[in-house]
């Protein structure tokens, strides 16, 4: 086992799925599990050891927030153990998850988005619903609507929330004289006088992980909801699309836009997340259009540098722009867990504001909490700083695959191709507004 | 692999009709087998099980919209989408272009190589394994090897065209490049089989021919052109159908270094078909399936039967 996870580190990606799905055939026969409950145990409070198995993705902060997790509550609760066990992420992530529900061999808890993802597992026929854990209410209602199917929830919070925003080197801009900008005017104005005064490149795109290309269009859904509240329900109804026009569009053409100005890095093609991770904290780069999750990139490969990286909104048409949030990613337990009560204990527990303590501790200060009572330390990192007075101000908005169940598979094809000239928004737009009928029709929403 | 077997099957089988005595004879002496027909059954169960039976469900698959949980009959609808979407006709295209490249050239330099590599030359067994290391290593590391060789900026390549003032392109990143660099990596890895089958036919003619030619006072090339090239032809036929169908299907490369990528530029059948797995697309994903089913049937038959007809003939 050990050999085979660590060739997933690798993420070679067709191993990965073969070795992974080797994984799922072993944990049926390989690790026999204690049956904790089934055998009686009428309380969660039961002495009979339990070791619960948990599926975590391999990116950093995802581990270090299950590790902590864990390990904090079976000090709490020695009787309960866990064997933490690591997958790709990504779509080959995704794929091993929906595998292994459909197959019934899960782990007894997972760690999964929140949102259009967590829809696409068909929740209700393959998880464990937890709608009478003790500290349900604890949990914010926008979080609530992101884990729950038909009424019933499934999953508790792990992590923070996140801003699909624009990463950019402060000392560059000190430097340069430049002020933040509020619309997408004054930012493309900025990046002319980077591009002109300075040497480093004034966007920075890393089409070598494709997945990292969407934030123009992702990033910037704020600003459509602002422009048009009832998107995207209209969305999923099949009442609007991408290809309409402004405001939906507008993700499409910044994309475009930029890339017709030259303000890319010249390696734009090849560089990957941690190569933009890098230059925008070395000030190689002056913007990065991400997910504030790169700040837990940036502390473990740049961290003298972690202060020189602020945060602002993805800037729309008119300002101020609000800033486009990401749900925290979600613990679930599957249909199948043969230790329910134990799974649910440990679920509870995860909702409370101890718990977003432990992770704080464990992973530092990435973003606001999404369970009452739950506080940050003063001393936060520039990028949550930055992050705070959006949240603080209700100047946010969530993004569209927590609002609607439609997310295409393809959109990180296309954006890579609007973003690198092959292909224009307008096609882009309408081409992605295809793919995403595919998906529409597989979940069988009316209308499609 | 099944697609291999069968159509090698059939396929001789249709080859062989010129000499109807030993076929006869053949036949006769199956019927007369000493075995009762139930030896067959332990393979024909576990035929049908793993090929015959998922074989034909998918092709009714591919009619539906399906989950693990249920499916619903949706007719042609897959297909019509696969069609009808760019990006997936453009697999199509893809597919195409890669099998022939890579087929076309594993037959010429296989077949330069082969000869070169059996004349007399120094360091002929050390040369022959050289050539036929790659075939040994697998696609995975192959890929991950040359996409970090053919980075435009820091891979070895550009490195080296850079000393020669020549500013190299990026082999993997420009949407016109890319399917053509993964066509060539392939070339590199598979051009050894092609190789040691093109030798084996070298070898295997006899070498009167070439004594009588020299007697005539015929040239080397001469004796290339109108001996080794007429007799290689059985051999030509094995190199150019294993290649085309291994380009037909080929995954494992193309993913490691593109994933189809940048945009949709090298996406091939194989490809988009599990890439709309991966979506949670069955229905079309089978449908895609399908489509390369039959294209590697419907280009792989009648061209087994083309090469082999001519080579009856002679």
């Amino acid at each position: 086992m050990p050999f085979r996870l660590r060739r997933g580190a690798f993420a070679l990606p067709a191993v990965i799925a073969v070795s992974a799905l080797g994984l799922a055939a072993c944990s049926s026969g390989g690790d026999p599990e204690p049956s904790g409950s089934a055998g009686g145990g009428e309380t969660t409070e039961a002495m009979e050891p339990v070791e619960l198995s948990f599926l975590v993705d391999n990116a950093e902060t995802s581990i270090g927030v299950v590790e902590a997790l864990t390990a904090a509550y079976t000090a709490a609760h020695p009787e309960v153990t866990f064997a933490i066990e690591q997958r790709p992420g990504g779509t080959e992530g995704d794929n091993i998850i929906k595998t292994r529900l459909q197959t019934g061999e899960m782990t007894d808890l997972f760690f999964y988005n929140s949102g259009s993802l967590f829809q696409a597992l068909a929740p209700t026929q393959t998880l464990l619903p937890i709608d009478d854990i003790e500290n349900a209410g604890a949990i914010q209602d926008t979080y609530k609507s992101g884990v729950t199917a038909d009424g019933v929830l499934y999953g508790v919070p792990a992590g923070t929330a996140m801003g699909g925003a624009m990463l950019y080197n402060i000392p560059l801009y000190e430097e340069l004289g430049l002020e933040v900008p509020t619309t997408w005017d004054e930012f493309m104005a900025n990046n002319q006088v980077i591009l002109d005064e300075s040497d480093a490149a004034p966007v920075i795109q890393t089409f070598k992980d494709t997945w990292t290309s969407q934030l123009f269009v992702l990033g910037d859904f704020a600003n459509v909801l602002a422009a048009d509240p009832e998107w995207a329900d209209k969305y999923t109804a099949n009442e609007v699309k991408y290809a309409d026009g402004s405001p939906a569009i507008d993700g499409f053409v910044h994309q475009q836009e930029v890339f017709d100005a030259g303000y890319l890095n010249k390696d734009f093609a090849s560089a990957t997340f941690a190569d933009g991770a890098r230059m925008v904290a070395t000030g190689e780069g002056a913007h990065y259009p991400m997910l504030t999750f790169a700040l837990a990139e940036i502390q473990a490969n740049a961290p003298d540098n972690v202060d020189d990286v602020g945060v602002f909104a993805i800037p729309g048409e008119s300002g101020p722009s609000p800033l486009t949030t990401w749900l925290a990613a979600g613990i679930y337990a599957p249909a199948t867990t043969e230790n329910a009560d134990a799974v649910k204990a440990f679920m509870n527990w995860v909702a409370t504001p101890e718990a977003c303590d432990v992770q704080t501790e464990a992973v530092g200060a990435q973003g606001p909490y999404f369970v009452d009572g739950c506080t940050l330390p003063d001393d936060v990192p520039q990028m949550v700083a930055d992050m705070l007075p959006y949240f603080d101000e209700g100047n946010t908005g969530p993004a569209l695959e927590f609002l609607s169940p439609i997310k295409g598979p393809a959109l990180e094809n296309i954006t890579v191709e609007v973003g690198s000239g092959i292909r224009s928004a307008e096609d882009g737009a309408a081409l992605y507004d295809e793919d995403v009928k595919k998906q529409a029709q597989q979940l069988g929403l009316e209308g499609w | 692999m099944t697609m291999t077997t069968t159509t090698s099957q059939t396929g001789s089988a249709s080859a062989w009709p010129a000499e109807p005595e030993p076929t006869g004879k053949r036949r006769r002496a199956k019927k007369r087998s000493p075995y009762p027909m139930w030896f067959y059954l332990p393979a024909a169960i576990i035929y049908g099980a793993l090929f015959v039976v998922p074989t034909f469900a998918s092709f009714y698959f591919s009619l539906t919209r399906w989950t693990i949980f249920d499916s619903q009959f949706i007719g042609l609808d897959n297909f019509r989408t696969f069609f009808s979407e760019p990006y997936l006709f453009e697999s199509l295209i893809n597919t195409i272009i890669f099998a022939t490249i890579t087929s076309g050239m594993k037959v010429v330099l296989g077949l330069l190589i082969a000869v070169f590599l059996s004349s007399q030359i120094i360091a002929r067994g050390y040369l022959r394994s050289v050539v036929f290391f790659p075939v040994l290593v697998s696609a995975v590391g192959i890929g991950v090897t040359f996409s970090v060789l053919m980075d435009p900026f820091d891979g070895l390549i550009n490195k080296v065209l850079a000393v020669f003032g020549i500013e190299g392109p990026g082999w993997l990143t420009d949407p016109n490049l890319a399917l053509i660099s993964v066509a060539l990596t392939d070339v590199w890895r598979g051009v050894g089989i092609a190789v040691l089958i093109y030798i084996a036919g070298i070898v295997a003619i006899p070498q009167e021919y070439f004594e009588a030619a020299k007697v005539d006072g015929a040239s080397a090339t001469k004796a290339f052109w109108n001996i080794t090239l007429p007799l290689m032809r059985p051999a030509t036929t094995t190199v150019i159908i294993l290649s085309l169908i291994g380009g037909l299907r080929s995954f494992d490369l193309i993913w490691t270094m593109t994933r189809g990528g940048p945009g949709f530029s090298s996406d091939v059948l194989a490809s988009v078909v599990y890439k709309q797995y991966q979506a949670g697309f069955y229905g079309l994903s089978t449908a895609g399936n399908v489509v390369l089913f039959v294209l590697v049937a419907a280009i792989i038959i009648p061209l087994f039967w083309f090469l082999n007809r001519k080579e009856v003939d002679r």
